[in-house]
């Protein structure tokens, strides 16, 4: 019977397919493509070990010949042939783009998920409790919103290296700026979700919970929270975006990813310093391919914030 | 209207208090101060006295407003990398920092509230819809990649102008500027534009939205019925309504071209205090990083106020009826 009942009923791919919301989607020629192009690069970072044609970061298999191949043509000396040319040391540029996009939306990812738990658990706090937990939650969100998300960023980075010993600082640097970026950023999410639980938390639903005797703890997490998603969707997005920027500025401002471990922007800070002798494909590509990704997400969003507002239905 | 604005002082006072527990905790914590100070040759007694002279044996409180009033005297101690008072090391490179900040607002300014009215105004105009797309990428565009294309569309390829430092500066008393010499110029350009674009698109697209919402309204259609100039409409009626709302905006980003200068101080080489504040943080220079944050948030705060108190001067109805409230 059960295998019957499963039959008749869609799957969830195929209701999400039909509701408004994929609806939406399905007429929305710019989310398509940009869906495109961010499932694109995202599979091209997380299958880099199998795709890239060389291992870029094993120095056993670099030959200083190839350096400065130009793209789409054999090596003069070597013969071999790199897609995007190769860069100083002969590393095949297609390949550390696909590894530094690894690291660049890793950090990115992990930024906001940081920022997303931070912000909606202290939001939700903040609109639910209210009294002393609200005005001290909202004051630091205010101080910390004075200034710019990537000066704080900077600032926490600096912080963090100082921390850290020295012989540790290379590897631990993803971590820290996924903390610096993480921490710059989660006022959004707790100020949108503070609004929306002070709007939910005097509807019946909540009143019926705490009737039945539910700890404000439950009430928060299984009933409020479910309901002040949206808007969190919406801006995660769009700082996803937000973060993979602030990453690339970070490492092309030398605080950020090492160059043993190049994100796309660490890529681009090596790739300036050929732009004067010609050699363009170095920075071109990885910037091509930071604009792309950061262009589409953005893209994204703005088509999700739109679809996601019923106002505008 | 008083104690509103006596709110908004007791705010900002607050904010820098805040903001120097965090650096005075940076110098406290981070690292250690006697270590940091101290050279490889020290005894037990050396750093004993040193620890009794920097009284880092006093209780938490103490030294915190140790701290506050040594920066409220300028006094950040000496930088850990060059050995030099950091107060003068600032001083030395704020003109570099203030006078580019000065031209891309200006840029920013004059640009952005022009294209507004002029994209508002056209609103189905071809020229308007191709401004609003441009400015579209612009926002995406992150900064430095703005920089990078510069120097290779104009000092790489076309050689016109150059693509890093100050050129050469005229020394006036302790200010030093770029402002009387060719080559000092010619530098600005390009920094200008790289720092002043991302503030001008931001600052057209909302003159454009809030332009498009005044001329819908009653008192336009009115004016347009008596037959007034469609100019004096657009500028004497329209315009004046819309500034509350961008000099708010405005202000604020004034206050984030000082931070973003960081960004494009270090594509073009500028010797600004960006640059020392990213030098800094890469050499984990402890007082410099605290010095320049307590600078830019005395700025920020005092624009910040600034701002607010225009509210007052621009829009007549707070004078009357605005009670001691947020915002």
């Amino acid at each position: 019977m059960a295998d019957i009942q499963q039959d008749i009923r869609p799957s969830r791919l195929h209701r999400a397919w039909n509701s408004d919301l994929g609806w939406s989607f399905r007429h929305a020629p710019v989310a398509v493509a940009s869906t495109f192009v961010v499932l694109l690069l995202i599979i091209g970072a997380v299958l880099a070990p199998f795709i890239a044609p060389h291992s870029p970061f094993d120095p056993g298999s670099l030959n200083l010949m190839n350096g400065f191949t130009p793209p789409g043509q054999a090596n003069q000396f070597t013969g071999d042939y790199f897609l995007l040319g190769t860069d100083d040391q002969g590393r095949d540029v297609f390949s550390t783009i696909l590894y530094g996009m690894r690291i660049s939306l890793f950090v990115g990812f992990a930024a906001v998920l940081l920022a997303m738990v931070l912000g909606v658990t202290l939001g939700l706090l903040a609109g639910y409790l209210g009294g002393w937990t609200e005005t001290i939650i909202m004051r630091v969100a205010d101080v910390q919103l004075t200034f710019p998300a990537i000066l704080v960023a900077m600032l926490i980075f600096g912080i963090a290296k100082g921390i850290t010993p020295p012989e540790y600082r290379n590897e631990m640097a993803i971590w820290v700026l996924i903390l610096a970026i993480g921490l710059s950023d989660w006022v959004q999410f707790a100020r949108v979700v503070r609004g929306a639980t002070l709007v939910e938390k005097n509807r019946e639903y909540v009143q019926a919970a705490k009737l039945i005797g539910r700890s404000p703890f439950a009430i928060m997490l299984r009933h409020i929270l479910p309901n002040v998603l949206n808007p969190v969707l919406v801006i995660a997005t769009i700082s996803l975006a937000l973060a993979i920027i602030a990453e690339a500025t970070l490492s092309f401002l030398g605080v950020g990813a090492p160059p043993t471990k190049p994100s796309l922007g660490t890529l681009i800070r090596i790739g300036q310093e050929f732009m004067f002798s010609g050699e363009w494909w170095i920075l071109f590509f990885p910037a091509a391919t930071l604009l792309a990704l950061a262009l589409s997400i953005n893209l994204l969003g703005d088509w999700l914030r739109d679809a996601l507002n019923p106002r505008l239905r | 209207m008083l104690a509103y604005i006596i709110r908004r002082i007791f705010q900002s006072v607050l904010v820098l208090l805040m903001v120097g527990l965090v650096a005075f905790s940076m110098f406290r914590f981070v690292g250690d101060p006697v270590d940091n100070m101290l050279g490889q040759e020290r005894t037990q007694a050396d750093i004993e006295r040193l620890r009794d002279q920097l009284g880092l044996d006093q209780p938490f409180v103490v030294q915190y407003w140790r701290f506050l009033e040594q920066a409220a005297q300028g006094n950040f101690g000496l930088s850990y990398r060059q050995g030099r008072p950091v107060a003068e090391i600032l001083v030395e490179r704020l003109p570099a920092t203030l006078e580019l900040a000065f031209v891309s607002g200006i840029l920013a300014l004059v640009g952005g509230i022009s294209l507004g009215i002029f994209t508002a105004i056209r609103r189905r105009g071809l020229s308007a819809n191709v401004i609003m797309t441009g400015s579209l990428i612009g926002v995406s565009l992150p900064t430095f990649l703005i920089g990078i294309l510069l120097i290779y569309l104009f000092a790489v390829e076309l050689g016109w102008l150059p693509s890093f430092g100050r050129g050469e500066v005229t020394r006036i008393g302790s200010w030093t500027t770029g402002f009387l010499t060719e080559s000092g110029l010619k530098s600005l350009i390009l920094p200008a534009i790289t720092l002043g674009l991302y503030q001008m698109t931001l600052i057209m697209r909302l003159v454009r939205t809030e332009m498009l919402e005044v001329l819908r309204m009653d008192y336009i259609r009115f004016a347009r019925a008596r037959g007034i100039r469609e100019k004096s409409i657009n500028f004497r009626h329209a315009l004046k309504n819309t500034l509350v709302p961008v000099i708010t905006i405005t202000g604020l980003q004034l206050g984030s071209i000082i931070a973003f200068a960081i960004i494009t101080e270090t594509v073009f080489q500028w010797p600004g205090v960006g640059l020392l504040f990213i030098n800094a943080i890469q050499f984990v220079d402890i007082p410099v990083m605290a010095a320049y944050l307590m600078m830019i948030s005395v700025m920020f705060v005092g624009i910040n106020l600034i701002v607010d108190m225009l509210y007052f001067a621009i829009d007549p109805r707070l004078r009357v009826d605005r009670t001691a409230g947020g915002h």
